[in-house]
């Protein structure tokens, strides 16, 4: 009976009770959410494009928010350094395209797929070999990021915004509405939507599937660097910082490998369905079970729509 | 074509016979360092590496080496994971190593089985399994100069001080905040004994590996929770991520205490002012302004023969680094006097390190003099459980923040006896000590 009440009464007394931290609570799930977001949105980008899961964009979140750090400790200016990053993470999709991804095409994804392994490895080893393997502290300030907090007083305790958590929300919010609208509206987005239905057919009708593959593998840099920026900011620039991508796994089951507004949603779910489970039924399981949480409540949804929130419903011929 | 056969073949040449070099060289004493440099642990291990190796180098320049012995230092790269720490250590175990330092409770762990059957002692330095204190039951692990344990009832006692006497404890919330692994848990057992003891309830905040950098869920906990004090047992991006959010969730600085792992220089830094006033225990003193760490940057460092960058030497972890690489040297010394060989094998270490005693008059031959407090370690006890000191973070550097406190030795010492008890009854077959005792 203990239990009962446990499990079923006593969150929903102590959110009644305490609601500045229920309000917290989800603030802080809402803000994971949406950096979960921006990673999945990666992959969904290069899922897209090439049908190739990209194993690699944990490591570029790191790669990108490491040069950023990287070359501003070398002397560069913040901006500067900023744009020369964006630079490098341009040479990065020019030279994955020409490099890894044409000599490979026609290959099964599987191939795609480990190349995207081998990729990981070596940014790891030359992320290493130029910037070194010690932790960085992110250079928030210099890019005019705020530092700080806004306490709110409410329901008689008070709920705490980082500025920095707030700056991530609207920047990652942007981000993801431009992506959104340039992948809709425009051209090239309608190319890259011609290339993820059919390589071949958009082939046939001029798409260039080199340049696409740039483009895409460039946003998905972009977007790599904006969430190094913004986890880096919250913690440190770190190796460790590749582990936090693998959060994107359980947004990409949930949100469908092929849809943006999936990859979006998908993540405010993980994100505040984690943070809540964590905070009001974590401690009846010794706590720590945000990890797998996250792919419970992934599958749990997945029972009901095994396509993903938005993914397509794709029926082959057996 | 041929010529690039026979490039390849020298290639496989060269590679196949590099290993092997210290191996073949009888006249060296070879000492392999089990590294993490890469990797989420790499803010903990690249500073502690640094000063074990430099060290040990510093003795090859310096003196020669130990006894007229060069010693030849290797790194081998874990990224702190257990798989590839057993990987290095089958790969250093056949070129003899004297010791062998995993530098991971992870790694720790499985190589304990191991090292009486290849005659291969363990220095886990401050950290591994507590229990392996007890030198009867683990005659060839080495763990001075305290335990986890001890660090655990350091901080319980510490906070009993502050309080104003141990049964202000009474009452209280003690919270440890740990990486959801075999080390983090560690002390968890000697805290539960406490909490019992001195009636504060103990609270438990786990962080998986995955969620490092991601902690606002524990935090959230904790501010729910309003623990009196908290223990953090955290390594690599842990620490500073933790730091930065009991600075975000206004936990007082001066409650929040690290163990000797949580209180690297990286550890503190990234939450600038907020970190002020942090703790961490520690056992070594911080900065260059001593003597072994001028013969360091003389004998190295100026002469461009170090990894280690200038402004890094004297760091927390770097000089812990040193102190680990100190008794490693001591022990060797012993070793050589005990068996009357200058190049010395696991067995002989294994005798020099159960006989180490470093007094002051040592520590002062050593150029270490206030540098970390005597160490003793004997036949029964292979650990001293020695006093630390609450180092504090000013904002910048880590400072002394109190006098040395004392483990709650007649707590913690019947649970490693239990323990260790438990341990062999739970391995069965556990060899009974057959190694005689050099001590006198």
């Amino acid at each position: 009976m203990d239990l009962l009440y446990k499990v079923f009464l006593d969150p929903f007394v102590q959110m009644g009770t305490a609601p500045d931290l229920l309000v917290q609570t989800l603030w802080d799930g809402l803000v994971a959410g949406v950096l979960y977001s921006l990673i999945a949105l990666g992959f969904v980008l290069i899922f897209k494009a090439s049908g190739v899961f990209n194993f690699a964009q944990g490591i570029m979140v790191v790669f990108a928010a490491l040069t950023l750090v990287g070359l501003h400790e070398k002397g560069v200016p913040a901006y500067l350094a900023l744009a020369i990053t964006l630079a490098v993470m341009f040479g990065l999709a020019v030279g994955v395209e020409r490099l890894m991804l044409r000599p490979l095409v026609n290959q099964p994804d599987i191939i795609l797929f480990m190349a995207t392994f081998g990729l990981t490895y070596f940014l790891i080893g030359f992320g290493e070999l130029v910037f070194g393997g010690n932790p960085k502290v992110m250079i928030a300030s210099e890019l005019g990021l705020p530092k700080g907090a806004v306490d709110i007083n409410f329901a008689g305790g008070f709920v705490s915004l980082q500025k920095i958590d707030i700056a991530a929300a609207i920047i990652a919010s942007l981000m993801v509405a431009a992506l959104a609208v340039f992948f809709q509206k425009t051209r090239i987005g309608r190319a890259l939507r011609a290339v993820a239905d059919s390589h071949k057919a958009a082939l046939s009708v001029g798409i260039s599937l080199n340049q696409i593959w740039v483009i895409v593998w460039f946003a998905a840099g972009v977007v790599a660097l904006a969430t190094g920026i913004m986890w880096g900011a919250r913690s440190e620039v770190s190796f460790a910082l590749q582990i936090i991508a693998l959060k994107a796994l359980p947004v990409l089951i949930l949100g469908g490998f092929t849809s943006i507004p999936g990859a979006i949603v998908g993540g405010l779910i993980i994100g505040i369905g984690e943070k809540v489970g964590e905070f009001y039924w974590g401690p009846l399981l010794g706590s720590g079970i945000e990890t797998w949480l996250a792919y419970v409540i992934a599958l749990v949804f997945l029972l009901f729509r095994p396509q993903g929130l938005f993914g397509e419903k794709i029926i082959e011929r057996i | 074509m041929r010529m690039k056969h026979a490039l390849l073949g020298a290639a496989v040449m060269v590679s196949a016979a590099l290993p092997l070099a210290p191996a073949s060289a009888a006249d060296t004493i070879y000492v392999p360092l089990f590294s993490y440099r890469t990797g989420p642990f790499a803010g903990s291990g690249t500073p502690i590496v640094n000063g074990m190796a430099d060290y040990l180098n510093m003795l090859n320049e310096r003196d020669g080496g130990i006894g007229g012995v060069k010693l030849v230092v290797e790194e081998c790269e874990t990224g702190y994971d257990t798989k590839k720490g057993l990987e290095c250590y089958e790969q250093v175990k056949s070129k003899n190593p004297v010791v062998v330092n995993p530098y991971s409770t992870g790694i720790t762990l499985p190589l304990i089985p191991k090292a009486a059957i290849d005659k291969v002692p363990i220095l886990s330095m401050a950290y591994g399994l507590s229990a392996s204190a007890d030198g009867n039951t683990f005659p060839w692990v080495f763990n001075p100069p305290a335990t986890y344990w001890d660090g655990a009832s350091m901080f319980v006692a510490y906070a009993g001080q502050q309080e104003g006497g141990m049964e202000k404890l009474k009452g209280k919330k003690l919270g440890l905040v740990y990486l959801d692994a075999p080390y983090g848990k560690e002390p968890i057992p000697v805290l539960e004994a406490l909490a019992k003891d001195y009636g504060f309830e103990l609270k438990l905040y786990p962080v998986p590996a995955a969620e490092m950098q991601n902690q606002s869920s524990q935090w959230l906990n904790i501010r729910r929770d309003r623990p009196d004090w908290l223990y953090l047992q955290g390594f690599g991006a842990m620490n500073p991520t933790a730091v930065k959010e009991a600075a975000k969730n206004n936990f007082k600085m001066d409650h929040l205490i690290g163990n000797w792992w949580a209180g690297g220089d990286d550890d503190a830094r990234p939450a600038g002012d907020g970190a002020k006033g942090y703790l961490s225990l520690n056992f070594n003193q911080v900065g260059t302004d001593i003597p072994v760490i001028q013969d360091i940057i003389k004998y190295l460092v100026d002469k461009g023969k170090s990894q280690t960058p200038k402004d890094k030497v004297g760091e927390n972890l770097y000089n812990r680094g040193v102190y680990n690489s100190m008794i490693i040297a001591e022990g060797i010394r012993n070793a050589q006097k005990l068996s009357g060989k200058k190049v010395i094998d696991g067995a002989d270490m294994r005798r020099g390190l159960e006989t180490l005693v470093i007094d002051e008059a040592r520590l002062k031959e050593m150029g270490a003099a206030g540098f970390v407090a005597p160490v003793k370690v004997t036949c029964a006890d292979h650990n001293g459980h020695n006093a630390a000191y609450m180092a504090k973070w000013d904002g910048t550097k880590w400072t002394k923040g109190s006098d040395w406190i004392q483990p709650i030795k007649a707590k913690v010492e019947p649970l490693i006896d239990e323990a260790a008890k438990a341990y062999a009854a739970g391995n069965a077959g556990w060899p009974k000590r057959t190694e005689a005792c050099d001590a006198k």
